[in-house]
């Protein structure tokens, strides 16, 4: 399963995490740091795997990837196959890219319970939930419709009509 | 949508993020955070705040927490919003408790009913929203609230909850799989969901639910397979393809799950062998989910019952990977090909170029993963080069998780593997000096084993010749400043035993070095000790041999420090030091006699030599010992308990120890002879402290039968056996001893034994559970023999076929071994030491042999190459063949799907699949032309031919010639 997405920027900074096994918020802040420190020794044109024992105990491995003033970090155990979790990341990012626009770190800081919603439709309670960006945006279109209404009218709206089947 | 500030941010959030984006120092941000929490607390506690502004309240919440800072004060407005009935406010609310608390948080109890609510919820994107909370904050205890309704959604109409209902008990499964192991027909059932994406998430539980029980899901491999093959057809909606690979994410699990099914299991193996070609043959490897399929492919057929044609194919993308330019491709090839190097060894040989390659690579992780791979290919023909590779790594890099990791593993290398025990001493050296702290304790002991018993030569110059070795080499070394603990221990030791053996050093040359250790270290007391008794064996070793005994100084020094030393072991260690030289010379060779430690000491449990006394104090009225386990209804008298408690403290450490008997003056210790029926209570008091300590110490199962007298006694012959060691005979050692005997006709100096000389009492406990390990590293003689004409003969045979032709002279040799093998193999013991002698001479055959084949080799490489294009092009052929059969696999899969539902529990389903699938017809006649970008990539080969010329020496060097038999090649080769 995955166990943690991690996004943040090259000085070190979080701008989105989430560790699908609780853990208490001073270790999430070293595990930040640790994560941080070790990609910034990376070198260029290397793999985008790393073993991540040391820092999230045995059976760990880290996937990372560079956008810009990001970086996106995938941790994970021996379940997951490490190019398809590459490519995972590579979904999120076409979906912010989607939902933003050319997305940018500002997007991301400013949008910080959209990301969430975005990330939760494609890893949910660890596990890959859906690869297609079309169907994440579907998705996260409607919630946002549906909360605008809800917060304008201040109901619920009973009827579901937006859904589409695929 | 989307741009800067979103919906509804306010210019408050705005201005925060900003000021923390350009805050200087880390102080500065901490300082605008704890004025942010300032402003919070207040605002949250204000009557009548507009929704808008309490849904950013928390959102800035949640961002003061992920920077860090304790955001616990407004984790209840948090739960109060997820009771908000506005979808708007109610996600928001869960967003934030799923990130701020966890499953046994106190709040969680005021979450429970407002996710049940919303469970049966009509607005799915609630329901979706609850089931989201109910992964995160749920735990073994709150399951059965939900349990109920996260069931009955399974059946909701809208997939999307279908989907996330499935993984909700998926989580379920991960914390407590028992609170629904009644559940799993669910999952089988979901299996045939309508949706392909429900489809695809209930392959998530279903990877893990085979993985722990694989023999309950076999009938499930038609099934999964038949999917498979739908989903590589392309028979799935166009929405599933991910660049234009249909569904990769779900062929990946599938692999997966078949790997698990058929491992080990020929017959559903051979069910998957065709869609795994087919998989094979269409996948596209230009994109990078394409050769993550790919990869999976690989690690399912290394992991079923093997299959030439698909080793073939697996061999092929293999190659492609470790060719690529892409490090992270290589990283894959190199472990794709460690799970295939099990079941084609010849396959690492075409790829040993890349493998250098990827060694000397920059990148760490591709480095690890090479070493990884290094580790599983290492024979003892290859172990110098890698073992000495390893270190070298390990010496360059700071991080001591991997260096542990990779010091273990060289460890075990070098004593599985060792060619001389020159090399290995050499070995251990340079791991102890470089990384001592990191090695377990066990290696140091098996090195001193080792100095002691040698690898076992008859040839005594070769005995001695390895000792004195091992001490010029420590002497050399113990002047080096801050060396490890464990490793001066080991020197300690090894110069007690060996310092003055072969006469080479004076006994005041070591004494004065052993000083300077336990001076340089005085705060490791271990080291103190091992140097202590060391300068005991030394003292001892001159007294036995008539010399008279003059302590420098500053031994003298040291001897009064430590008799006034905090340590009870070291004062023990002191004062028997000081007891030991004043006795006459026959007194202390019995009590230490020379190169006493590979002597075994048999210990008979019974302790026989008291029977007699035992007996004598039960005629007096002594009570008969009753064992512990037969004892009834102490433990019931709290009096008791609490006697127990302080007496003996709850550390099990401290009843080890035989220093606490004398302390307790209720135990009629001194007087033995205690009346039967003294007192009810002062029996058992002493019996739970003193014989659990006996027992422990002697490790001894109680056997004899006196109360209170026998306490005595058995303490006794305990510090009997402390104070004077027995030494058995060579005729009670162990089997593996007597074999040895039987065949070798010559009684072995060495056995089993402790490595402690007897008189260092307390480390025996230590030394018991290590001499397991130790055994299987020593080696004896006859073993080694036998061994060395096994193993160098099945060792050949196994490097021949590994090699495939390019040493078949070499193997030679041989060959007359081999057919003795079997006949051989009935008596070899059950773990094979490493064969030294025997394999080095056979090693000079290929060392000499080896520059002549140098043009043979390279003619082979050449020929690979072609074979290589040439099997390409086949499968080309093969493919393009194939494309009228999609179509007939096309028209079976309706009623192999519909075998496989015999299955499921609801064949309408089944049906409903199919059709589902097969609507989306156009897409599987695309499946036939792809591999044309396989034979592209195929022929771009190595770097220029003098590199390879080059480089395919130095494979050889890893992968078949000892270093040592040819220095200079090698240091040529690596520098």
């Amino acid at each position: 399963m995955i166990k943690a997405v991690m996004v943040m920027n090259t000085q070190g900074k979080p701008r989105l995490t989430k560790f699908y096994e609780f853990l208490p918020v001073e270790k999430q802040q070293g595990i930040i740091r640790t994560v941080f420190g070790v990609l910034c020794s990376r070198a260029e044109n290397v793999s985008n795997f790393m073993e991540a024992d040391s820092i999230f105990g045995p059976d760990s491995r880290l996937v990372y990837k560079h956008y810009a003033t990001l970086y996106f970090v995938f941790v994970f155990d021996s379940s997951e196959n490490e190019l398809a979790m590459l490519d995972l990341i590579q979904v999120f990012v076409e979906t912010l890219d989607k939902c933003f626009r050319n997305v940018c770190e500002l997007d991301i800081v400013f949008n910080y319970s959209k990301l969430h919603t975005i990330l939760d439709e494609i890893i949910f309670g660890g596990q890959v939930l859906e690869t297609s960006s079309a169907e994440v945006m579907k998705v996260v279109e409607e919630i946002s419709r549906q909360e605008s209404a809800s917060n304008s009218i201040g109901l619920v709206t009973k009827t579901v009509s937006g859904w589409r089947n695929r | 949508m989307g741009s800067q500030g979103g919906i509804g941010q306010s210019k408050e959030f705005l201005d925060l993020v900003k000021s923390i984006g350009e805050a200087r120092s880390k102080a500065e941000e901490d300082r605008i955070v704890l004025g942010e929490i300032e402003t919070l607390k207040r605002r949250l506690v204000e009557p009548g705040i507009p929704k808008r502004k309490m849904k950013e309240y928390i959102i800035r919440l949640v961002y003061i927490e992920m920077l860090g800072h304790d955001a616990s004060f407004g984790y209840i407005h948090a739960v109060k919003m997820t009771h908000d009935d506005s979808l708007f406010l109610k996600r928001t609310g869960y967003l934030a408790v799923t990130l701020f608390l966890n499953e046994d948080h106190d709040l969680i109890i005021l979450i429970v009913n407002t996710i049940q609510k919303d469970l049966k919820s009509d607005n799915f994107l609630i329901v979706c929203a609850a089931l989201n909370a109910v992964c995160k904050l749920i735990n073994e205890e709150t399951i059965p609230a939900v349990l109920p309704q996260v069931v009955e959604l399974l059946g909701h109409q809208k997939e999307a909850v279908r989907k996330k209902a499935i993984m909700a008990l998926h989580r379920f499964h991960q914390k407590s799989p028992s609170s629904v192991s009644h559940l799993v027909s669910n999952f089988r059932k979901r299996l045939c969901d309508n949706d392909p994406g429900v489809m695809g998430a209930t392959l998530c539980p279903l990877l893990d639910l085979v993985n722990r029980d694989v023999s309950s899901f076999k009938d499930l491999v038609v099934s999964f397979v038949s999917i498979l093959k739908q989903v590589a057809e392309h028979r799935l909606p166009k929405t599933y393809d991910y660049h234009q690979l249909p569904a990769p994410f779900i062929q990946i699990r599938l692999l997966k799950i078949l790997g698990l099914l058929g491992s080990g299991d020929k017959q559903a193996s051979e069910q998957m062998y065709m869609v795994v070609g087919d998989i094979f043959r269409k996948c596209d490897s230009s994109s990078n989910i394409g050769n993550a399929v790919l990869y999976q492919c690989v690690c399912c057929v290394s992991s079923i019952h093997p299959n030439p044609k698909l080793l073939e194919s697996a061999a092929d993308v293999i190659a492609r990977f470790l060719k690529s330019d892409s490090h992270n491709l290589k990283y894959l090839g190199i472990d794709a090909l460690g799970r295939l190097i099990k079941l084609s060894p010849e396959i690492a040989e075409q790829h040993q170029l890349a493998v250098i390659d990827c060694l000397e690579d920059p990148d760490d992780t591709l480095k690890r993963k090479t070493f990884e791979l290094l580790h599983k290919m290492t024979k003892s023909s290859n172990v110098e080069v890698i073992v000495d590779r390893m270190i070298d790594y390990m010496i360059s890099i700071n991080d001591n998780h991997y260096k542990t990791d990779i010091v273990s593993r060289c460890v075990e290398l070098a004593e599985q593997f060792a060619p001389s025990n020159q090399w290995f001493i050499q070995t251990m050296n340079r791991v102890f000096e470089h990384a001592g702290d990191l090695v377990n304790i066990k290696v140091a002991h098996n090195l001193m084993h080792l100095i002691a018993e040698g690898f076992g030569e008859d040839d005594d110059t070769e005995y001695t010749h390895l000792r004195s070795s091992a001490v010029d080499s420590y002497l050399r070394i113990i002047g080096a400043p801050k060396l490890p603990s464990v490793f001066l221990q080991v020197i300690c030791w090894v110069l007690g035993e060996y310092g003055t053996a072969d006469g080479k050093y004076s006994a005041s040359y070591i004494t004065g070095k052993l000083c300077d250790v336990a001076e340089a270290y005085s705060n490791d007391e271990t080291v103190k000790a091992y140097a202590v008794t060391a300068l005991m064996k030394i003292y001892a070793c001159e007294m036995a041999a008539g010399r008279t005994v003059d302590i420098l100084p500053e031994c003298q020094t040291l001897i009064e420090e430590l008799s006034a030393s905090h340590s009870t072991d070291l004062q023990q260690r002191a004062y028997e030091l000081q007891a030991v030289i004043a006795l006459d010379a026959q007194t202390v060779e019995n009590i230490l006699p020379s190169d006493a430690s590979s002597k075994e000491i048999e210990i008979d449990k019974n302790l026989p030599f008291l029977n007699d006394h035992v007996e004598r104090a039960i005629e007096k009225g002594a009570q008969p010992y009753i064992p512990e386990s037969e004892r009834s209804g102490f433990s019931s008298a709290s009096y008791l308990n609490s006697q127990d408690l302080h007496e003996v403290p709850p550390s099990h450490g401290l009843r080890f120890e035989a220093y606490e008997l004398p302390k307790q003056p209720s135990v009629p210790l001194t007087t033995p002879p205690v009346s039967i029926g003294s007192s009810n209570e002062l029996i058992p008091v002493p019996e739970p402290t003193y014989n659990r300590g006996t027992q422990a110490a002697v490790s001894l199962p109680s056997s004899s039968n006196a109360g209170p007298a026998e306490v005595k006694l058995r303490l006794d012959g305990v510090q009997k056996r402390w104070g004077r060691p027995t030494y058995s005979s060579s005729s009670a050692s162990t089997s593996a001893a007597a074999s040895q005997d039987t065949i070798n006709g010559v009684t072995p100096p060495d056995g089993a034994t402790t490595v402690t000389p007897a008189i260092s009492k307390g480390r025996e406990t230590t030394y018991e559970p290590t001499r397991k390990t130790q055994q299987a590293v020593e080696i004896s003689p006859e073993k080694q023999k036998l061994a060395a004409s096994l193993f160098g003969g099945s060792s050949k045979q196994e490097r021949k076929s590994s090699l495939g032709g390019g040493h078949k002279t070499a193997a030679k040799p041989t060959g007359g071994h081999a057919a003795e093998a079997p006949a051989k193999k009935m008596a070899a013991p059950v773990q094979q030491p490493p064969p030294p002698d025997l394999l080095d001479l056979g090693e000079m055959t290929v060392a000499t042999t080896g520059p002549l084949i140098d043009p043979f080799k390279q003619l082979e490489g050449l020929l690979d190459s072609v074979e290589l294009a040439s099997s390409t092009k086949n499968h080309v052929d093969v493919s393009a063949a194939k494309g009228p059969d999609a179509m007939a696999f096309y028209g079976d899969s309706a009623t192999t799907v519909e075998q496989g539902g015999h299955h499921f529990s609801s064949i309408d389903d089944v049906d409903n699949l199919v059709s589902g699938l097969s609507s989306a017809t156009t897409d599987a006649s695309s499946g036939g032309g792809i591999p044309t970008s396989q034979l592209t990539t195929q022929n771009s080969k190595g770097p220029n031919l003098k590199d390879a010329l080059q480089k395919d020496a130095l494979v050889r060097q890893m992968g078949v010639n000892p270093s040592s038999q040819n220095p200079n090649l090698f240091k040529d080769l690596l520098g």
